[in-house]
């Protein structure tokens, strides 16, 4: 699958308070969060936000609390993928889980700049900088995740692979 | 080479002799948390999988303590779809109205999670179950959903870091102020999907309430979990409670470790974090004089009978400053009733305090305490990112039960130490 999009970008330890405040918590529809997603970092995201448009943040984003409506809300603003140097656990989890693309690198992160338009090839892990005409490469995830990915996620995973109860 | 503990409990819940860090496993799991935000999206995920019935209606624990009582009509009616849900599938543990109790204090203290166990939960916090010498970490709704059906969930087996605390605690310092102190020497992703595993003299000491105060606060160092050995403390506190049967499970002398970090705790002083991340700890003492709005005693990370008697000893026979909101939440309803009995809400009420009903309320910036532009707030909690208890533009300080106390009677962040009315620790 061939991403592209315009980037938004932020620092290190980007927490899912910022992504999605708790007084947004009383709800869980994807289209309601969407409508506050990053507001208590970047007010104007949700004015600015394209669909496809891509995340670029530094080390640790996603910190924070558990709730799966931090990822339910990018994914719904239009979000097609988010690269971080690294991303919380349970973050990392939630987005595996409901199909939010998300790639680790360094090199992405340190050369890309807000506004940036760049394109993904998710495949293979590749990240092309259309407007500074340069290549990053993404870790490639371990074996296990590339399954449950292609799967397309937990549930499409436990049903495929029938390892659900009774 | 040996085994942490983290990996032989693992490895005792998918039918394996041995797991090694890094390896991806399929664990049985022994409890399936969810709350009021998170269990909605939970059961409906689950619903998708077309399971007939949920794995173990016996495992599975639903707490309604986020925004209980109810703060508006989305919540009431989030917990009323969880509510029928429990219902119809006849899930032994739901709690709600008098019931309730903040998550990670009600499950130790009604002897649901007991040692060797793995528990996942959708709630970050989950990881506090390690002071019972328990596998237990936070995951998200859709695993939740996922592992009411399959009664299973897919991990991969972490790293260890060991901590080892040595020397003596200062007066007032608590279980709290040594996370905090640990957070602040390895930043908030310091752990990041690794397992602390707490040891030491010291660790050998603190009591339970200060254990599940540390095991608490590992996912502000981004660990997956943070766990303790059982030792006699651990199994006075559990086998007056345990609903079930427990093994213990213990790191052998040549357990792989991927960093060993020595604490010495005689260097620690009461600690403050202040905004707007966990790991900007610093000793009390070093704060400039910063005068507060609001103070809020309890959560999950410190709102036990232990922690309400510190800052009864505190405010007894004071008054808390006129500028001073505070609040003092028990944990539980058995915290509130033990309080009541000892005659610590009495306390508080003579202090000038707000006694509230068990809840997560302001920890999140949910309701019961939010702050104002500009308002400052010294809380026994266990984050204070930007806007985490109310607007952008308020400001949090995380701190131990006593410094807390002592802030609300002075006006502003404040030293234990140097109030002088004899109050024990």
């Amino acid at each position: 699958m061939i991403l592209k999009g315009f980037v938004h970008k932020y620092g290190a330890n980007v927490n899912t308070d910022e992504i999605i405040p708790a007084r947004y918590l009383n709800t869980s529809e994807p289209k309601e969060l969407a409508k506050y997603c990053m507001e208590d970092i970047d007010k104007d995201f949700v004015k600015n936000v394209k669909a496809g448009d891509i995340i670029v943040a530094d080390r640790n984003f996603g910190c924070g609390s558990s709730r799966e409506h931090a990822p339910i809300a990018i994914k719904a603003a239009g979000i097609s993928a988010v690269i971080a140097k690294s991303f919380a656990r349970i973050f990392f989890r939630n987005a595996i889980n409901i199909g939010l693309p998300i790639l680790e690198s360094e090199e992405a992160v340190d050369a890309i700049e807000k506004g940036d338009k760049i394109e993904i090839d998710l495949a293979n892990g590749l990240i092309k900088n259309l407007t500074k005409k340069q290549n990053y490469k993404a870790q490639p995830f371990p074996e296990f995740m590339q399954k449950l990915i292609k799967f397309g996620g937990l549930l499409p995973y436990i049903k495929g692979t029938k390892t659900g109860g009774k | 080479m040996g085994s942490t503990i983290t990996e032989k409990i693992l490895a005792s819940h998918c039918g394996k002799k041995v797991v090694k860090a890094g390896e991806f496993i399929e664990p049985k799991i022994d409890i399936s948390l969810s709350n009021d935000v998170t269990a909605p999206i939970a059961i409906k995920e689950y619903l998708k999988t077309n399971t007939k019935k949920v794995f173990d209606k016996n495992k599975i624990v639903f707490v309604m303590d986020h925004f209980t009582p109810n703060k508006d009509i989305n919540s009431a009616e989030n917990v009323k779809f969880v509510r029928e849900f429990a219902k119809k599938e006849k899930i032994l543990h739901y709690y709600e109205g008098g019931n309730v109790g903040v998550e990670h204090a009600l499950l130790p203290e009604k002897g649901i999670v007991v040692p060797g166990d793995i528990v996942v939960g959708a709630d970050s916090h989950t990881c506090t179950y390690g002071a019972l010498g328990a596998f237990a970490t936070g995951v998200g709704s859709t695993d939740i959903g996922a592992s009411m059906s399959t009664g299973k969930i897919w991990l991969k087996v972490p790293q260890t870091i060991k901590f080892v605390y040595k020397g003596k605690l200062n007066k007032w310092v608590s279980g709290k102020d040594l996370i905090l102190y640990t957070i602040g020497k390895i930043g908030v992703d310091g752990a990041l999907y690794q397992a602390m595993e707490f040891t030491g003299e010291v660790i050998n000491k603190l009591n339970m309430n200060d254990r599940f105060t540390m095991a608490n606060m590992a996912i502000e160092a981004g660990g997956k979990s943070g766990i303790f050995h059982v030792d006699k403390k651990t199994i006075d506190y559990v086998s007056k409670r345990a609903l079930r049967k427990f093994k213990i499970f213990e790191s052998d002398k040549d357990a792989e470790y991927v960093d060993t970090i020595e604490i010495n705790c005689s260097e620690i002083y009461p600690q403050v974090s202040v905004p707007f991340l966990p790991s900007n700890a610093k000793s009390v003492k070093s704060l400039k004089k910063t005068y507060i709005d609001q103070v809020v005693i309890g959560s999950c990370t410190n709102g036990r009978i232990e922690d309400l008697r510190i800052a009864a000893s505190i405010m007894k026979n004071k008054k808390v400053h006129k500028d001073v909101r505070t609040l003092i939440i028990p944990a539980t309803p058995q915290v509130y009733s033990d309080a009541l009995k000892e005659g610590l809400l009495k306390i508080f009420m003579d202090a000038g305090a707000i006694v509230s009903a068990p809840t997560c309320g302001p920890c999140l910036g949910g309701h019961m305490g939010i702050l104002a532009s500009g308002e400052k707030c010294v809380a026994t909690t266990n984050r204070n990112f930007v806007g985490r208890m109310g607007h952008v533009k308020s400001e949090l300080f995380l701190a131990n039960p006593a410094v807390a106390a002592t802030s609300a009677i002075k006006g502003y962040i404040a030293d234990p130490n140097e109030l002088n009315n004899g109050a024990k620790k």
